[in-house]
């Protein structure tokens, strides 16, 4: 009889392997999937995974990668600060949505001033949305101990609500014939995102990556980040050892909150280029699973979400190239984070073989 | 800008390339849904099969579905362009600046988008007088309620559909004075469980026809389940409904207009030009006026049609007045395509509808 074990202390060789093993069953899945569906399955594994970083058009998506990648960084490792201590956002595309709003908001109410002083503002503006709709359900659990899932997922809609509130009304271009959405950044140089619109290159990658640098140091240098690993692990050591849970809820849901209000700021003064119905495309909802693909390593992170870029773009390749059908797409891609998630198991289990008379 | 030149001149190499291989001409196709959609989507492709269907090996046609509208959609419609596109179609308002964005860096590409209003010398627009359509279901409704209560389930509130709601409502007064429509926005073109959630809403509060402008057949089911109620279809025939609740429907036909420009890239004839046509150029279709309509109201419904199409009669024709009472169109007057007040943007409601117009 085949039983599970649980290991004395998870497997490091396996915890690191894991991801490669998970990407490799995948290919060969995905492979049988779609020669199912009749197309060659060399070429298709091809077109998603390789075509994108080294093909022949590769100097035009390795920069997408990074604008698909760096939302998805910034709100993920907001919320593996979170996810570490066991608080739970799962509204981040809400404080994405809401500092997309109140950045753009902030830049438009300049339009059309030319001055290096506005982006900085912007930025304030941005990161401090989506900061305030993660103190909600923060607030809300410190005072009155609400469950800060259901109160941050619920805030989504309600950001949602505003967003096409926003479109259609305040922030409505008034130039743009009655249609829906705001003026586009792409016509005003002092609130865009751009560092280099032709290459590709946005602030928001920037900021990803000081992020990851500031989320390492912070978990593996300073004290909060011990509490937060502590509260995480042991909950009553870490009473013990002084840690202020009230204040780790604030900072946790505060900090979380203001990386994914970042987030929603560079997309939309950047890549989207405006505040519209339809902005919200699910980067809060893909980072959860981004930031457990990256095992909540800051470092696992930048690499998972590089991974689902490269899903994605490869995916939309596949489809235009090969005729893949969407769906079978999206199957792929959850594939790929099925066989990530069972073979898990096998970092924290063991298989081992018993036979019946031995129990 | 160095970039923007590799583009250049990517675009350039391919260009021979595709001369070189002989006259393959490659049009590609961005869709906001997927193809199965029972819809707008799935006319679209219809479309794009009959291009297929009339040029043989003469085309190669590719597609990406389920694209979101914006920096997705910018990515999908380059790396068609990337890939040696032709002639590139995007099928949905949203994409109107990313289409523009990439055009300009395509200068040899031939772009066309449905339902927008950017030109630029490589991009056309077309759209379909739906409202022309919506005049003939609005007649039969009006005939048809009990209740005189009319559920409309509305998309965004951008002028094609405050277009169609109307001239929904004007046909439907014209024949009863008593009807009131009721509007529900459902902000999106496709979702099904959104749209079952606003069509059960609607015949909760009495409503006993739905009009719908989005684009899956869960209202049809909606109102299938209730019993009583009648439904018409929505860019597609959706004739699985029919003959009950489905009375009739609007059909979208692009494959004329598809084939014709493909036509106009092969032969070198292509111009950028602003297409917007009606029931007479055959783009908008009314599909078969089942049997649980009355003899009668069938044929005044269809001799409206016929007016319509021959020219003898414009949907929006005066005496009209805004919602606010003030005028707008004066006796005999019929309204205009652009301008103050034109149809290209219309954003206010005729005199009579109680709703509003969110903003």
């Amino acid at each position: 009889m085949i039983a599970l074990e649980k290991r004395p202390t998870p497997s490091r060789a396996l915890s690191l392997s894991t991801p490669l093993i998970a990407v490799i069953i995948t290919m060969i899945m995905g492979g049988l999937l779609f020669s199912v569906l009749g197309k060659n399955p060399i070429e298709a594994i091809r077109t998603i995974f390789w075509d994108p970083v080294f093909g022949e058009f590769a100097f035009y998506y390795r920069p997408q990668l990074l604008v698909k990648a760096a939302p998805l960084v910034l709100i993920a490792i907001g919320l593996s600060l979170g996810f570490k201590a066991g608080i739970w956002n799962i509204g981040a595309e809400g404080q994405y949505i809401m500092g997309a709003i109140c950045g753009a908001a902030v830049g438009l109410a300049f339009y059309p001033t030319e001055s290096r002083l506005i982006f900085p503002l912007m930025i304030i503006a941005g990161a401090l949305g989506g900061w305030a709709w993660g103190m909600i359900p923060a607030l809300l659990k410190v005072r009155f101990g609400t469950n800060e899932i259901l109160v941050s997922l619920m805030l989504v809609y309600v950001a949602d609500q505003l967003l096409a509130s926003m479109s259609l009304g305040l922030l409505r271009n008034p130039e743009g014939m009655g249609f829906p959405g705001s003026r586009n950044f792409s016509d005003f140089p002092a609130g865009s995102s751009w560092i280099n619109e032709a290459a590709g290159l946005h602030w928001g990658m920037a900021f990803a990556f000081i992020a990851v640098i500031f989320s390492y140091i912070l978990l593996n240098r300073h004290i909060l980040g011990f509490n937060i690993r502590l509260t995480g692990e042991a909950p009553r050591a870490a009473r013990f050892a002084g840690v202020n849970p009230t204040r780790l809820i604030l900072f946790c849901l505060g900090t979380s909150g203001a990386l994914a209000g970042l987030a929603g700021f560079f997309e939309v003064t950047g890549p989207s280029g405006q505040i519209n119905i339809d902005f919200a495309s699910g980067y809060g909802f893909t980072a959860i699973i981004v930031a457990f693909l990256g095992r909540l390593h800051p470092v696992g992170i930048l690499l998972a979400a590089l991974l689902m870029a490269l899903t994605y773009v490869g995916g939309d390749l596949a489809q235009g190239n090969l005729g893949l059908p969407s769906a079978a797409i999206q199957v792929f891609q959850g594939m790929l984070l099925f066989f990530l998630l069972a073979l898990d198991l096998l970092t924290n289990y063991r298989v081992v073989l018993k036979s019946k008379g031995a129990a | 800008m160095k970039l923007t030149k590799l583009f250049t001149s990517a675009a350039v190499a391919l260009g021979l390339a595709t001369t070189a291989m002989a006259d393959t001409t490659k049009v590609g196709f961005v869709y906001v849904g997927p193809v199965g959609d029972g819809g707008w989507t799935y006319e679209h492709d219809k479309g794009r099969q009959a291009v297929e269907a009339k040029f043989g090996d003469k085309v190669e046609t590719t597609f990406v579905e389920s694209v979101p509208e914006g920096a997705d959609a910018e990515r999908v419609i380059t790396q068609m362009a990337l890939q040696g596109a032709d002639l590139i179609f995007t099928t949905s308002f949203g994409y109107m600046d990313p289409t523009i964005n990439v055009a300009k860096k395509f200068p040899k590409v031939k772009f066309e988008h449905a339902t927008g209003y950017k030109q630029a010398d490589n991009v056309s627009v077309y759209s379909a007088r739906f409202y022309e359509g919506r005049a003939v279901q609005g007649h039969i409704a009006g005939h048809m309620s009990k209740t005189n209560k009319v559920g409309y389930i509305a998309s965004f509130p951008i002028p094609e559909v405050i277009r169609g709601i109307n001239s929904a409502y004007i046909h439907a007064k014209k024949v009863n004075p008593d009807i009131e429509f009721s509007v529900i926005w459902a902000y999106t073109w496709f979702d099904p469980a959104k749209e079952a959630d606003a069509a059960k809403a609607l015949i909760e509060q009495g409503a006993d026809v739905i009009l719908q402008h989005t684009d899956s057949t869960a209202p049809q089911a909606a109102a299938q389940a209730a019993g009583n109620v009648i439904t018409f279809g929505q860019a597609s025939d959706m004739g699985e409904y029919a003959p009950f609740p489905r009375v009739s429907s609007i059909i979208d036909d692009w494959a004329p207009y598809y084939v014709a420009r493909t036509q106009a890239v092969m032969d070198g004839t292509w111009e950028s030009v602003s297409t917007w046509d009606g029931i007479g150029a055959g783009m908008v279709g009314i599909g078969e006026i089942s049997d649980a309509v009355p003899a009668d109201v069938k044929a005044s419904a269809l001799a409206l049609k016929e007016s319509l199409a021959d020219g003898s009669y414009h949907a929006f024709t005066g005496p009209l007045n805004k919602q606010d009472g003030s005028a707008w169109l004066a006796e005999g007057e019929t309204a205009a395509d652009y301008g103050d007040n034109g149809l290209a943007g219309l954003n206010f409601y005729v005199e009579g509808i109680t709703a509003e117009i969110p903003n």
